[in-house]
């Protein structure tokens, strides 16, 4: 594996300058690069102080929670899959759970234990997707990943076979389909996936544990932007196991709460400049962060050995509070990824029953996994024959979003010594801190019609 | 080493969808089963066309462009001897798209010995917006162009 190529530097490329502060500066970017979705940034400074910082979203709302009433419960985890193409599993999942939840149905433990391996392996691409190939260009001073293949190609080569493992790994248990899987259904799955092609997937996740270790030590060369914020993490947890799947709902503030009562503790609201809604808590208004720094942070113990290991080599702390070093964190999670599915792979034997029977009732349900980029939440209201009389989704970057642009403020407090190029490079790389899926947080916007 | 066609684009953009519409047609027409192609429709997510490419003796792409160039105008790109420009086809997610996985795939040694790209020019890309009638008109010409390509191999 590649050192750091010597001559990239991981500051921006364009040259530093003390600017003048007596002036009005404007960073605008209407369309953001390496995120999904169509999101634009907005910062205005006067006389040195900042007086706007907008992260929008202008992605348009796609009305998922609408159109999901009055569907059956047996369809929605296959159509909330489609809310995303980066991270179905989220979305598929969260539902399947939430309709478990609310027909009062066990899950056996090897259908649990399946559902952890497919969703180790959409965090494997997601993550490996994010952090070598869109977020790593950022540190090396580089525009994208086309010049990421010239300068170091052998990154670009590892990151993609990564990739392909994430995505084989969901192929193999989601029935041939790597995005929106067809064997999936609430209960468990419609055919067990064969011992041998899941036993089969050991040996490429053996080398996946090799290549991301080498790419983990490759990002923990770079030089990390010296900003550090006192965030509230919220994440899953559970008492088991670094939590994916399943778990209670916890933040680093001393919250734990079953997903039942997330929204009595955070909400959602609607702001002008953006199609998502907003996420804080519901006490005080603040924000919060969700995703791979607030899972290492209250889950580190959960860790491997191998992880914690690798993190110290590296010179991460137990707890990170730098968001920059997200693209750390996100390597680290792509070995456990790695690790936690080889275990369950070596482990695997086809389930017998491979579904538990729904029996629909007039009930709410709940459900909330861990997408690569942080928590999502649902809420399901159905009525006896399991139609949903009415949905709630919150994704992560909705969540995220207030806390994004909180960053964004302090980053670009403490960065107005750079010229106009390097600031806007610079925001751009915070917002890419979070990986922002943009088109999954818009899919709900309130509409209110006044005829007269 | 086999031959792979593949119709780029999503099928619910208006005219971005013109590549999977194409990939449909021709799969349920069997137009291609003769030459032995196997006929894919594909969102032109980057890293999942590398690898569909790997071990591939010729592979031919329609995919929807948006250059400035009249509506309907179609562009055929020796991707093998031509560089392409990055933003050239439409892919949203993380702007990774055909464009990019071409150049990178070049970069990486991974291109396959011999593809041909075909791009037509697009103008609605929201979605249910239905196709534009001049890619529609053109799409004739298109998939016999392909057709084509694909004899010379057999």
């Amino acid at each position: 594996m590649a050192k750091a190529a010597k001559s990239k530097k991981a500051t921006p490329k364009k040259a530093k300058a003390k600017k003048p502060v007596n002036v009005t500066r404007t960073i605008q970017v209407d369309e953001l690069s390496r995120v999904e979705g169509e999101g634009a940034l907005l910062v205005r400074i006067k006389d040195g102080k900042i007086k706007e910082c907008k992260f929008k979203i202008v992605e348009p709302p796609r009305f998922f929670e609408a159109f999901l009433r009055g569907r059956s419960f047996t369809e929605v985890p296959d159509i909330t899959a489609r809310i995303c193409g980066i991270c179905p599993m989220a979305y598929l999942m969260g539902a399947q759970q939430a309709m478990e939840d609310a027909f009062q149905m066990e899950i056996t433990t090897e259908i649990r234990d399946l559902r952890r391996l497919m969703y180790c392996g959409e965090w494997i691409e997601s993550h490996v997707l994010h952090a070598a190939m869109l977020h790593a260009p950022d540190f090396l001073g580089i525009d994208d990943v086309l010049q990421l293949a010239a300068t170091n190609p052998e990154v670009v080569e590892s990151a993609l076979q990564l990739k392909k493992l994430g995505n084989d790994i969901l192929e193999v248990i989601g029935g041939g389909r790597a995005i929106h899987p067809v064997n999936t259904k609430v209960g468990g799955f419609y055919k067990a996936p064969t011992k041998k092609a899941v036993r089969a997937l050991a040996d490429r996740l053996k080398w996946g544990i090799d290549a991301s270790i080498e790419l983990t030590k490759l990002f923990g060369t770079f030089d990390f932007p010296d900003y550090e914020y006192e965030y509230n993490y919220v994440s899953l947890t559970h008492p088991d196991e670094y939590a994916i799947v399943e778990g209670d709902v916890m933040s680093s503030e001393g919250l734990h709460i079953p997903v039942r009562e997330f929204h009595k503790h955070f909400r959602e609201k609607h702001v002008a400049h953006s199609t998502a809604l907003q996420g804080s808590l519901r006490e005080d208004g603040q924000p919060y962060l969700t995703g791979p720094n607030a899972r290492y942070n209250n889950n580190y113990k959960q860790l491997t050995r191998r992880c914690k290991s690798l993190a110290k080599e590296i010179g991460l702390d137990t707890v990170c509070h730098n968001p920059f070093k997200s693209i750390l964190v996100r390597m680290i999670e792509t070995l456990y990824s790695c690790e936690e599915a080889l275990r369950l792979v070596k482990a695997y034997e086809e389930p017998d029953p491979i579904f538990i029977e729904a029996k629909p009732r007039a009930s709410e349900g709940f459900g909330m996994t861990e997408a690569p980029r942080g928590v999502c939440f649902h809420r399901y209201e159905l009525d006896d024959k399991g139609l949903v009389v009415n949905a709630t989704i919150s994704s992560p970057t909705a969540q995220n979003q207030p806390q994004i642009e909180r960053d964004l403020y302090g980053v670009v407090e403490r960065s107005m010594d750079l010229d106009h190029d390097a600031l806007k490079w610079r925001c751009e790389q915070t917002i890419r801190n979070y990986d922002p899926c943009i088109s999954c947080s818009t899919h709900f916007l309130k509409l209110t019609m006044i005829k007269e | 080493m086999s031959l792979l066609f593949l119709g780029v684009g999503n099928l619910h953009r208006g005219d971005d969808g013109v590549g999977p519409y194409l990939a449909h047609k021709m799969a349920e027409s069997g137009v291609l089963d003769s030459c032995g192609v196997e006929v894919l429709p594909h969102s032109g997510e980057g890293a999942s066309l590398i690898h569909l490419w790997e071990d591939q003796k010729k592979v031919v792409i329609v995919d929807c462009m948006k250059t400035g160039l009249p509506l309907g105008t179609v562009r055929r790109f020796d991707a093998v001897k031509e560089k392409l420009n990055s933003g050239v086809f439409r892919y949203s997610s993380h702007l990774f798209g055909l464009a990019e996985a071409t150049e990178i795939a070049r970069q990486l040694g991974k291109l396959p010995p011999a593809m041909i790209i075909y791009g037509i020019e697009g103008i609605s890309f929201s979605f249910e917006e239905p196709r534009s009638a001049e890619v529609d008109a053109i799409l004739p010409e298109v998939e016999f162009a392909v057709i084509k390509d694909f004899q010379q191999e057999v």
